[in-house]
Parts: C-alpha cells; structure tokens; sequence
C-alpha cells in the first residue's frame, strides 16, 4: 500500500538501476533493476539485511558510484553518465551525507571538520550554527578523538547539513552508537528533517527505525521488496531497541 | 559559488598531518636534501676555486706565454714587443738555488731533523726571480701580504713565498742564506708574497707541494743579474696575447726569434704547472659537479616519486571523503600537493643549507693547496635552479599521478574496502613445500607476491641507495689501492737524491760509500717535450737501469726493453698512440734536440706521467757517458739519520726525498680533498638508504595495519605480526643486496672513467670492504628503521584498526 505522494515534487527517481561490481573473482549483482522515487522534503527509511543492496543504491544516488544500467534523475536531471566534474558539482551543492563510521578527519577539530565543507559551498550556514543545531554548540574546538561516539556522529550531520543540501542521504548513522546515543542522533535527523525540509534518507537494518519515517522502503537481494508509508510516525524517543 | 583557492582548513591538515607523519616527511626530505648538497659542495667549491683564480689572474696580470732561454740580450725585448700579436712582454732572470735555513724551526716533527739540530738542517731548493727595479713588474705581479719589494739597489733582501715562509714561520726582517751560482750569502726578507705563477707551489718533476724544502724567492733584477752573470741579458720572458690574437702564431715568431739564445720552446699557460694543476684539480671538480650531483639527484627523484606516490596512496580513503564532499579532482590534487611542497621546502632548503655549511670549509681546504691573495666563496645560482626544477618536477609529477589516481576513482569504490586480491598456487604453496611455511611466512610470501611491482620499487629504491654507499666506500679503498701499488710495488726505495748538476755514474760510490747506504741505483732525468701528431707533453724522461730494483715500471716486473720508450697507458691513450708507432721527442736540457723514438710499451701507473727508457740506451742517445742526475737509495732502517745527515752535506745534492714521507703527503692530500667530499658522500647516501628503508617500513606498516590488526584480534602474538611485517621487509631488503652492488658498482664505474687525470687515475679496484660495507649499511637501516616500528607494532589499536575505514 503505497501512499499517495503525487502532490509532492519528485526529487530523485531512479529508473531500471542495476549495478554489478567484481569482488576479487566473484562477480557481485548488488541491484538487480530497481525503480524509486523519492519526494522533497521527506523523511525516507530505506530497510533492509546486509548485501540486499542498500548502500549501493544509497551510493549511486549520491553520485559516489556509478550504475552499470538504468537511469538516476535528480530534480529531473539525469546523473547517469555525466561527467565526473558535473558529478563533483552535484555532490558539492546537493548532497549531504552521513555515514556509520561519521568518516571526521582526525586532524581537523569539529569546527575545522565542517569548514571543509562550507569553504567549498555555495550559500552554508556557519559551523558554529550547524554545530548549534546538533547541539554542540560548546564542542567547536573539539578534535573527533575529544569527542564521543554521539558526538562524532552529530559533528557529521551539522557537517553534512551545513551547506543546506536538498537531499541527506544517511548510510547506518547509529550502526556505531548504542541505544540512546542512537536516538538522540535520530532526534537531530529528524529535527534538521523539519525545520530545513530536507529530503532524508536514512539506510538501516534496524526495522524499529521506521516507526519515524513517512515511508518504509525495503529491499531485498537487490531489488525493491516492499514500500509503505507510515500513517502514524513516532518520535525518535518513543522509539526503542 | 565560493571559489577560494586555498581552502585554510584543508590547510591546517596537511600542517596536522605532516606533524604526526614528521619523521616519513624528514626522511624523503633528507633524500632530496642529500642530492641538492651534492651538488651545492660539488659546484660551488668548483665555482669558487675558478672564480678565485680568474680574479687573481686579472688582478695581477698572469702571462700568457713564457719562454725559457739560455741567455738572450736585453734589446732584444723591444723586437718582441713589436710583434704582431703580443700585448705586454717582460723579460726576467730565473734561476735555481739552494738555500739554507738557520735557527729553530716550529711544528716540524721529521725524525731525521729532530737529531742533533732544531734548525731545518735539510737542503732547501728555491727557484729564485728577479724583479724590476724601478717600477712595480708588468705581469705575474707579486701580492704582498707583509713588507713590499726589495729597496731600490739592495743586493741582500729578498721576497719569499707564502706557503715556503708560513712553513718556516718566517717573516719580514728573518734572513735566510743562499747559494747564487755557488757563492753563499745571507738575505733579509722584505716581504711575504703570492704569485698568480705559484698559486700551487710545486718544484718540477714533482707532483705534489713540499713547502717546507721548496720556496720560491724574489729579488731586484741588478742583484741577480751579478750574481748569474747575466748583465745586460735575460733568460726568462713571459708575454701576453692581444684579444684577438692568435696564440699558436705568437708563439711561433717567439721561437723563430729565441731559438739561437738557447730557447727551450714557448709555451703557454696550459704547460705552466701551476696552472695546469688547479685547471687538472678544476677539471676533476668539474666532474664531480657533474657525474656526483647526477647520480644524487637522480637518485633522489626516483626515491622521491616511490615515496611520494606510496604515501598518498595511503590517503586513499580521505581522498574518496574529499571527494564525496564535492571537492574535484584539482582542488585535492592541491592540496596534496602542499605536502609535497613541505618536502620540497624542507629537502631543498635543507640541501642548500647543509651544502653552504659544507662548500665553505671545504673549499678553504683547496685553499690550503691554492694560494689565493683573496678566496672568493661563489655559489651557482643556475645549478641551484637546475636541481630545484628537477626535484620539484619530479615531486609534483609523483603527486598529481598518485592523487589523480585516487581522485578519479569514484568516492564508493575507494572507500570500499580492498577487493581481495586474486590467488594463484605456486610451486611454494605445493603440499611439500608449504608445510615448511607457516601461516605469517605464508602471508608474508604472498603479500611480496600480490604486489610484484611494489616490491620491485621498494626493493629498486633500496638497492639504488646501497649503490652510493658502495661507491662512497668504493673511493677509500681503490685510492688506497692505488696509493698501496705506487709505493710498494713502484717505488722500492728509501729516498731519492737528486743532484745539482749531471755526474758521471761512478760517483755513485760516493754514496754507497756512506755507512747504513745497503743499495744505491743511479737514473737519469731530461725535461722533454712529447709530441705525436697534434698533441704535446712537457713532461722528465726517465732513464733507469732496465733492471732495477728499486722502481719497477709497470705492474710486471719485466726488464725495459733495450731501445725505444715506454709510456704510461694515460699518456698513450691521450696521444693516441700505440706500441710500435714512432713519437717525437724534443729534449729541453738546453740543446733543442729532437728525436723521433719508437713506443716499445704502454704500461698501466695510476699515478703521475710516466715515460720511461733504459738507462744505457739513453746515455747513448745523449751522447753522453753514463751519466746521471740522481740516484735511489735503500737505507737500514736503523742508520737512517745518519745517512741523511751525510747526504746533507754533501755539496752535489741538490734535493733528498723520502719516499715514505712523499707517501705520507700524497695521503693527506687526498684524504683533505676527494676524500673529504667523498666522506660527506658517504654520510649521505647512509641517511639516504636510512629514508628510504624506514619509509617503506612505515609505508608497508600503514598499508598493513587493519591486516595486522585483524590478526591481533584472531590471537596472534605482537611478536608474531612483527614477524610478518619486518619479514617481508627484511626478504626486500635481502634481494635489494645484490642490486645495490650492481648499482653501486657501475656508479664506481662511472665515476672512475670520468674522473682520470694526470695526477692520478683512481684504479677501478672493488675490495670486498665495499660490497661488506654496502651490505652492512643497508642492513643497519633496516635494523634500525624495525626497531623505530616496533613501538607501532606493539601499540597497534586493534579496535579502532577494524572499526575506522
């Protein structure tokens, strides 16, 4: 049961999407044609097991990868076989991401780690107010080893929100963190979700998860299982796990 | 869009990052900094000496042309200095003369002088020149660095040389006593001075300085004309040659007009010996500015883009996350290319700081030998440049390949963990031969063999530092070869002798009469001129007995042959002559004499210019009757300094040499200069092969570390990932062995082709020292560089290794 989302205006679509890659000598069929659509301002939970292809697709649609076949639109603009420098450009002005493992540069403090970003980018918020917004308003000065799991993790979204992209795409982002740690990140997704409207992808395989999202999308060996909207989203801290 | 060109955070880590990576970045630095200071010391202490020289010469007016006469008469100068060509023309006296020094002489430890007296006992040779009187000379001006000139009409003062007087401790009003054409009298010193004629002070037919027993002197033209018979006349005259002259024609109406006042042929600066000297001392330098510097250089570029491409490629993942980020390709490749200027600056700054703190004492040290009025310290500028493009080129060359590599690769691919690596089975996994391995030996191999490029760099990169090593080490050994060859295989004596004038041979039992004398041979030394086709040498004719005892000529110790001459293999290959091929000989004792005479054999001496002929087939050819101008002597040990107090006195002896004591010197000499820049050479390539054998360490430890982790986890000792990781180290650094004796001993090769000249030619002589020492050096980097690593190894975080990608 897919929920009507026709009033809202497509921000990727992906077409067909296959993608193949060679692991040693194991050829490795990571999607195997899939067709998605996903609408501004939404907050998206793409589930599924490990090696069902998520991270691939999350990949290609943030221009970190290319699809063997099928088409990627962005706001109606194709990705697939451009150039890697308007690729570049994309993710520069667009894109924000997240991933498990935060990926902070060590040497860089927190503040420093989010000027790497806005230094590039068209029309960024300060770092002091991304950090703000995650609340760490009081860890500018930080060095990631200074800082907690959490912590590092917020550090990473205000960095991936910092240039106001249309689109966060997030691959595991408490896959690291325990519980509560978790939550208060999801509670800072979300938040930047409402406020900022923007289009939030979250890849997990954590089905608790979903409970906060508008729409559920599964996939399973390499293609779209199941998508569903969510009549009644809870609040991260309702969520438990 | 924000389009800043320098990104300040991205800065701040690369200043980060080099900090906690320093001693990576010292070490590819040092290799920079090693070929940049090579090539500092090499040219600027060339460039200096050059400079020196050409600033003395212009000064003080060095000639151009110089004859040697028996007597011409005085108006003759007027003719002369209407000939087409000639600038500026003076005539002169010059004579030989003995001289005898009277009261203590300081720091002088000879043995045979220490008995009985403290005066410098022994028979100083002087050549002895006179200045004009009533003007300052027209060319080769004196520099006085105390006193002045004679005074007008003074018959008993005299100018001494620098070097002669600072080795005696003289000064302005010491006196000193000569024999002038055979009457004794006692001179005051007027002044101290240098010559642009004597920059290196040699005596002929020597080949190194002996300040001590040779000094050059100066006094008023009146005074030496009365003692040496020459009113009126002159015996020596120097010329210099209009810009746009010909020398060669000059030279011949010189000859055309002297030859009937006993001319010995003009000759231009390229025979005069001190000039020959410095230009054979500038040429080797030359050599060395070139031949050391390239193969530094070289060197270091190849090392510096092994380094450099393996260090980046470290840095794949924070590539694919600047990548991810949106930074392109160019702006990464920037920034990585900071680092590669931090390198740069350090390495050359480095270079050029080390290399200025080097060149100037080592050019003083050439300094000793060349007497300068004024050492001008000169640094290249366009070598400089030379070797900052080169380094820099090939740094950045290095760095856009290795960053473009992992820039272009897309974000996901280059965060994704490595694909393993396809295996194949080899005969060392087959059933009987594997079981000798176990599980880290097995892992080691097969890391070697996953990357066969890889190692191969590593194991090139080794061997190409082992190879200085070995050449550093090369030079000590062959020149102690050489040196070994010269004095034990072809000088046999014990001392020379040489007399003031020819004797006749039998009154060579004069010496053997002298109590501890046990052997004495007499020889025979004509100053010549050998010419073949085009090319000329001024070099002794020696005749010697065809069997003698005590100088073997050549490395066989076959008899001369009866008739014709035999030529060092240098002199020959310069002529380009060959046994059996006629040369034309010009004897220069006054007669003017040529003889054409056959090459009856080409002989390999590594030092000097050797040209040899029987003793009896000589005399004949001089129709002279068993004559000789000195003799060698073999001396009981024990008797020593009674022999040579007995030679002293001797009235016919004009020079005593003792061979141990020219030995002594010639290894002084070279150890203060080749071996000085050969030391630093040496110091150099052992930081070099330490760089290169750390930083591959770190490099492989970097590259390894999530495997090593990994392995930790599964249980395996701290000893025992050690053992994978310096093990694959260690086989590398085992095969670089031999390569880095190719290597090293084609650079010996290089070098000693290049570097063969009239003094000495450097035999091509490899001891096992030098392959033991390459070895050693390259082994002690290893041991060294594992045990820095060991501190990593041992504190590897086994969690955040398998958390962090």
């Amino acid at each position: 049961m897919v929920e009507d989302k026709s009033s809202q205006a497509v921000i990727f679509s992906a077409r067909a999407l296959t993608k193949t890659y060679l692991m040693g000598e194991v050829e490795i069929h990571a999607l195997r044609g899939v067709d998605i659509d996903l609408y501004a301002g939404e907050f998206v939970v793409l589930l599924g097991a490990s090696g069902s292809g998520k991270s691939t697709l999350f990949n290609i649609l943030g221009g970190l990868d290319s699809a063997t076949s099928g088409d990627v639109r962005y706001q109606n603009r194709l990705l697939t076989g451009i150039s890697d420098r308007e690729l570049t450009l994309f993710r520069r002005s667009h894109v924000g991401f997240v991933f498990q493992f935060y990926n902070l540069i060590p040497s860089l403090t927190a503040r420093e780690n989010i000027a790497i970003v806005t230094e590039i980018a068209d029309n960024p918020m300060t770092p002091e107010e991304a950090l703000e917004r995650v609340g760490l308003g009081n860890r500018l000065d930080h060095l990631p080893a200074q800082l907690s799991g959490g912590e590092q993790q917020r550090v990473a979204i205000a960095r991936a929100i910092a240039k106001r992209p249309a689109v966060l795409l997030c691959d595991e982002p408490t896959g690291a963190l325990d519980s509560k740690t978790g939550i208060r990140v999801l509670e800072v997704l979300q938040q930047i979700n409402q406020e900022l409207g923007t289009t939030t992808a979250v890849i997990t395989h954590n089905e608790v998860i979903g409970e906060m999202a508008d729409r559920i999308i599964r996939l399973s060996d390499g293609k779209i299982a199941s998508i569903h909207g969510n009549a009644q989203r809870k609040a991260p801290k309702e969520l438990f796990w | 869009m924000n389009t800043v060109l320098t990104h300040k955070v991205l800065t701040y880590k690369i200043l980060r990052e080099s900090k906690s990576m320093l001693g990576q970045l010292i070490a590819i630095a040092l290799v920079i900094a090693a070929g940049v200071m090579v090539l500092v010391i090499s040219v600027s202490t060339r460039q200096s000496i050059e400079q020196s020289q050409q600033h003395f010469y212009q000064q003080y007016h060095f000639a151009d042309v110089f004859v040697e006469v028996t007597r011409a008469p005085d108006d003759l100068i007027r003719t002369i200095r209407q000939l087409p060509g000639v600038n500026v023309a003076e005539t002169r006296i010059r004579a030989g003369a003995r001289f005898q020094l009277e009261g203590p002489v300081n720091g002088f430890s000879n043995r045979f002088a220490d008995v009985g007296s403290k005066s410098f006992a022994e028979p100083i040779q002087g050549e002895i020149i006179s200045l004009p009187e009533r003007s300052p000379e027209l060319l080769n001006r004196l520099h006085y660095l105390v006193g002045g000139p004679p005074q007008l009409g003074s018959q008993l003062e005299v100018v001494v040389s620098a070097p002669f007087a600072h080795a005696h401790q003289l000064s302005v009003g010491d006196s000193i006593s000569a024999v002038l054409n055979g009457r004794l009298q006692r001179l005051t010193i007027s002044g101290v001075a240098l010559s642009p004629e004597y920059i290196y002070q040699l005596s002929p037919n020597s080949i190194l300085p002996d300040y001590e027993r040779f000094g050059v002197f100066w006094m008023n033209r009146q005074a030496l004309a009365s003692a040496f018979d020459m009113d009126g006349a002159f015996n020596s005259l120097s010329v210099t040659v209009q810009h746009n002259a010909s020398r060669d024609d000059v030279m011949l109406q010189l000859d055309n007009i002297l030859r009937r006042y006993g001319s010995r042929g003009s000759y231009d600066r390229h025979e005069q010996i001190s000039h020959r000297f410095i230009s054979e001392e500038l040429s080797q330098l030359r050599v060395m500015a070139i031949v050391l510097p390239t193969i530094f250089i070289g060197v270091a570029a190849f090392l510096l883009q092994v380094l450099l491409t393996r260090v980046i490629h470290t840095q794949k993942q924070s590539i694919a996350l600047l990548k991810a980020f949106g930074y392109s390709s160019w702006q990464i490749i920037r920034h990585y290319l900071q680092l590669t200027n931090i390198i740069l600056v350090l390495g050359i700054g480095g270079g050029i700081a080390l290399g200025l703190l080097v060149a100037e004492p080592m050019a003083q040290m050439y300094a000793m030998y060349f007497h300068f009025p004024e050492f001008l310290f000169a640094l290249q500028r366009d070598a400089l440049v030379t070797a900052i493009l080169i380094t820099s080129a090939v740094g950045y060359a290095a760095t856009i390949r290795a960053t473009a590599h992992a820039a272009n690769m897309a974000p996901a691919e280059a965060m994704r963990p490595p694909t393993p690596a396809r295996y194949q089975r080899t005969w060392l996994d087959h059933p009987r031969i594997a079981h000798w391995w176990q599980q880290p030996t097995r892992i080691m191999l097969r890391n070697i063999r996953r990357h066969p490029w890889r190692a191969s760099v590593s194991v090139v990169g080794i061997g190409l530092s082992g190879g200085l090593l070995l050449l550093g080490s090369y030079q000590f050994n062959a020149i102690d070869h050489m040196l070994d060859q010269q004095y034990r295989q072809h000088y046999r004596m014990d001392l020379e002798v040489t007399f003031n004038q020819e004797r006749p041979q039998h009154s060579l039992s004069t010496l053997r009469a002298i109590p501890g004398v046990s052997y004495v041979e007499g020889f025979r030394q004509v100053p010549v001129i050998l010419t073949h086709e085009r090319k000329q040498w001024r070099l002794a004719l020696h005749g010697l007995p065809r069997e003698s005892r005590l100088r073997q000529v050549g490395t066989s110790s076959q008899p001369l042959p009866t008739a014709g001459v035999v030529l060092s293999r240098y002199l020959a290959d310069d002529l380009s002559i060959q046994p059996g091929e006629n040369v034309s000989v010009t004897l220069l004792d006054g007669r003017q004499q040529s003889l054409t005479l056959t090459v009856a054999a080409v002989i390999d001496e590594p030092m000097g210019l050797g040209l040899y002929m029987d003793f009896d087939h000589l005399n004949r050819l001089l129709l002279a009757d068993q004559t000789v101008t000195g003799a060698w002597l073999l001396v009981e040990p024990d008797r020593q300094a009674e022999v040579f107090r007995q030679l002293q006195a001797m009235p016919a002896v004009a020079s005593i040499g003792q061979i141990s004591r020219a030995e002594a010197e010639i290894r002084t000499y070279i150890n203060n200069t080749v071996l000085g820049v050969m030391t630093v050479m040496f110091l150099l390539a052992g930081s070099m092969t330490f760089a290169v054998v750390y930083n591959n360490a770190r490099i492989m430890f970097a590259e390894r570390a999530r495997e090593l982790a990994s392995l930790r986890v599964l249980g395996f000792k701290k000893s025992e990932v050690a053992y994978i990781l310096f093990g694959e180290l260690g086989i590398l650094v085992v095969l670089a062995i031999p390569l880095a004796w190719a290597i090293g001993v084609t650079f010996a090769w290089l070098l000693t082709t290049a570097m063969s000249m009239d003094l000495f030619r450097i035999p091509f002589v490899l001891s096992p020292i030098s392959f033991a020492i390459s070895a050693l050096g390259v082994l002690l980097a290893a041991a060294l560089s594992m045990l820095l690593m060991l501190r990593r190894v041992w504190q590897l975080d086994m969690i955040q290794a398998l958390k962090t990608e």
